[in-house]
């Protein structure tokens, strides 16, 4: 039989799928398997050293309950884990044509700055205003509540956040199951540690000390200890995850306060479903979203066609080009602050060195140096909301230190728009930041840039109208 | 391209009729995925390329479900009737909100699956996928009845992650 292409082999995303396409996991899998492992072991451990005797001496029940228990972690993990959390496809070419060409700008040709199109636009949800970002990797304008997974490279429905621990992504798709294995393996290893210890105490009262009743049953020890260690944070997680569930919010947006009432705005959450049990039953119960990526549809040529001719790196309208920027990499003086070229942050030096180097409009064309330290230096300043994460402030000298190359290049340094540069954090503490805490994704680093809108970010230059 | 996408169109009245039975049979005969991803509206052919295409944006006014722009847009005047347009657009987002409606029998379909550890899945389908299937008849039957007589195409929104609904003018090239 011919080998059938199906369109999980062109996925542009990074994630990665097993079972010809019925699996789709994270690109990273390690911890996921500590995971397992944990779980798995704790339990292995606790049905042969504690079951056979609480069955005997209290009720058979016990083995009976820490099975069910056990089996619906464990499908409830794996349904988390291997099911696609709502990934948006990208757009086609000629969608990612049409959304540059509504949004371009009329530039006036005598204006010395070219004014990049608008990279967010507003829209009234039951008459709340809600900012969607233009996602440079998928070339959409992300739905409300939608964020772009940098691990995964994705836009994620209703982006909860990436949880390395079932080694995927938690969406719109996977968020109920993700709460049932919380839920369900808190009190799973309640269970179990309630009944390691009472194993224990019952072997202690048949006046063994207690170092006997380790040698008898070393198993429970174990299981008492890591059950201690883990049950803290678990419930801690179940806790956080009701409270989400009741008000029906994301983590992202709790994170990054969305719907909490800033600077005198009345704020509230438009996605509510007005009370505590319908938002519990809407996001636990309510209708399951299909899966939008048809991961295991036959490739034909027609699709092959359209992705490769949209799986050019630039996708070159009206001369401007957007998508990666590998020319910015060299001048960084080798700091290998951007790695990945197709993240977020490398999408937005794209957004603004394109603003600076564009020969064709017949403006100024500056050496390639000149437009890079500018573009950096604006990349920091519309970061600069990020320097309220408590981090320490840098200079922008030491992200790009080219003193020595100012006079050897003919830049007029005058016809640089002046670009304030206060605070800044600099790429290489972001990536740091992101490197050490893994919140990069939850975080959604890109779209903290509310403040920095009244500085001349290009995001605040022009919003569409409410469409 | 245009021409090779043209259909003869004399034997389109009696098509729909006809393709409707046969959909049916097929249902039965086909797992569901498969039958998704073949049923997706698109029986004449691939996608044209190429050609002017316009796009209905989705509306977020009411929250995050699936509804879609009413507008007429302005460069399909003159080929079709905005009364037709707009039937069209309603009558999809009607099967949308029939998908997403927070019901009695969708939240026990839920609550019974959470029961069974989600396992329940492997085997059945939900209720969306049952509805995406009645909006991929509706595209494909409104494609050969209105909109492919008059030069255009309407693409399933399943196929374009449900962000909008795109129309190809067949015969008009890309701007």
């Amino acid at each position: 039989m011919p080998h059938v292409t199906r369109k999980w082999e062109l996925f542009p995303g990074r994630n990665i799928f097993c079972c010809d396409g019925r699996v789709m996991m994270a690109p990273q899998t390690s911890v996921f398997y500590v995971t397992v492992c944990l779980i798995a072991g704790t339990s292995g451990l606790f049905f042969a050293f504690d079951c056979p005797f609480l069955a005997t001496n209290i009720t058979p029940a016990i083995p009976v309950i820490g099975g069910l228990l056990f089996i619906f972690v464990m499908s409830t993990l794996f349904r988390t884990s291997f099911s696609d959390p709502g990934v948006i496809p990208r757009a086609t070419p000629d969608e990612a044509a049409y959304i540059e060409k509504q949004i371009e700008v009329p530039n006036n040709d005598n204006s010395p700055t070219y004014r990049p199109p608008p990279r967010t636009k507003e829209v009234l949800v039951k008459g709340q205003p809600v900012k969607l970002k233009y996602c440079f990797t998928c070339k959409i304008f992300r739905p409300p509540r939608a964020s772009h997974c940098s691990l995964c490279d994705n836009c994620v429905e209703r982006f909860d956040h990436h949880c390395p621990w079932v080694g995927n992504c938690v969406g719109r798709r996977n968020y109920r199951y993700f709460y049932a294995f919380i839920v369900s393996l808190a009190f799973l290893c309640v269970f179990i540690f309630a009944c390691a210890i009472t194993h224990l105490i019952m072997l202690t009262r048949d006046n063994i000390a207690f170092l006997d009743a380790v040698k008898v049953s070393p198993g429970s020890v174990v299981v008492g200890v890591v059950c201690f260690f883990s049950v803290w944070s678990i419930l801690g997680l179940a806790g956080f995850h009701t409270y989400l569930t009741t008000s029906n919010q994301t983590t992202n947006e709790d994170i990054k306060g969305s719907f909490t009432s800033k600077r005198g705005q009345e704020s509230f959450n438009p996605y509510s479903q007005g009370n505590v049990c319908g938002n519990c039953f809407y996001v636990l119960c309510g209708p399951a979203p299909p899966s939008l990526i048809d991961r295991r549809g036959i490739v034909t040529p027609e699709y092959r066609a359209e992705q490769e001719r949209g799986g050019d790196e630039n996708v070159i309208v009206n001369n401007k080009t957007y998508g990666t920027v590998k020319t910015v990499q060299p001048q960084l003086n080798g700091i290998g602050v951007f790695t990945n070229p197709s993240n977020e942050v490398s999408g937005s030096i794209n957004n603004l060195s394109t603003a600076q180097h564009s020969p064709s409009q017949g403006r100024r064309i500056e050496s390639i140096n000149g437009s890079t330290t500018n573009s950096v230096s604006q990349l920091v300043s519309n970061e600069i909301p990020l320097a309220s994460l408590s981090l320490m402030p840098l200079d922008i000298d030491e992200v790009a230190p080219l003193p020595s190359r100012q006079n050897t290049s003919s830049i007029d340094t005058s016809i640089i728009p002046p670009v304030a540069v206060t605070t800044p954090l600099s790429a290489s503490r972001l990536r740091l930041l992101q490197d050490t805490t893994m919140i990069e994704s939850a975080l959604d680093l890109d779209s903290l840039e509310e403040a920095s809108v009244g500085r001349g970010s290009q995001a605040g230059l022009i919003k569409l109208g409410a469409v | 391209m245009a021409n090779a996408t043209n259909l003869p169109l004399s034997h389109l009245d009696s098509f729909p009729k006809y393709q409707h039975s046969k959909n049916q049979g097929n249902h039965a005969a086909l797992t569901p995925l498969e039958d998704m991803s073949s049923g997706r509206g698109q029986a004449g052919g691939g996608l044209p390329q190429n050609c002017l295409k316009v796009f209905i944006q989705r509306d977020y006014s009411e929250g995050t479900m699936v509804k879609f722009q009413t507008r007429f847009p302005s460069e399909l005047g003159g080929r079709l009737d905005s009364q037709l347009f707009e039937y069209t657009i309603n009558q999809l987002n009607n099967y949308f909100a029939e998908a997403e409606r927070a019901s009695c029998s969708t939240y026990c379909e839920g609550c019974l699956a959470c029961l069974t550890g989600y396992l329940i899945y492997i085997c059945t389908e939900t209720h969306y996928e049952k509805c995406l299937r009645k909006v991929a008849k509706f595209v494909s039957e409104q494609n050969d009845r209105v909109y492919r007589p008059r030069g255009l195409l309407l693409t399933d929104p399943t196929t374009r992650g449900l962000r909008l609904i795109e129309i190809s003018v067949l015969d008009r090239p890309a701007s």
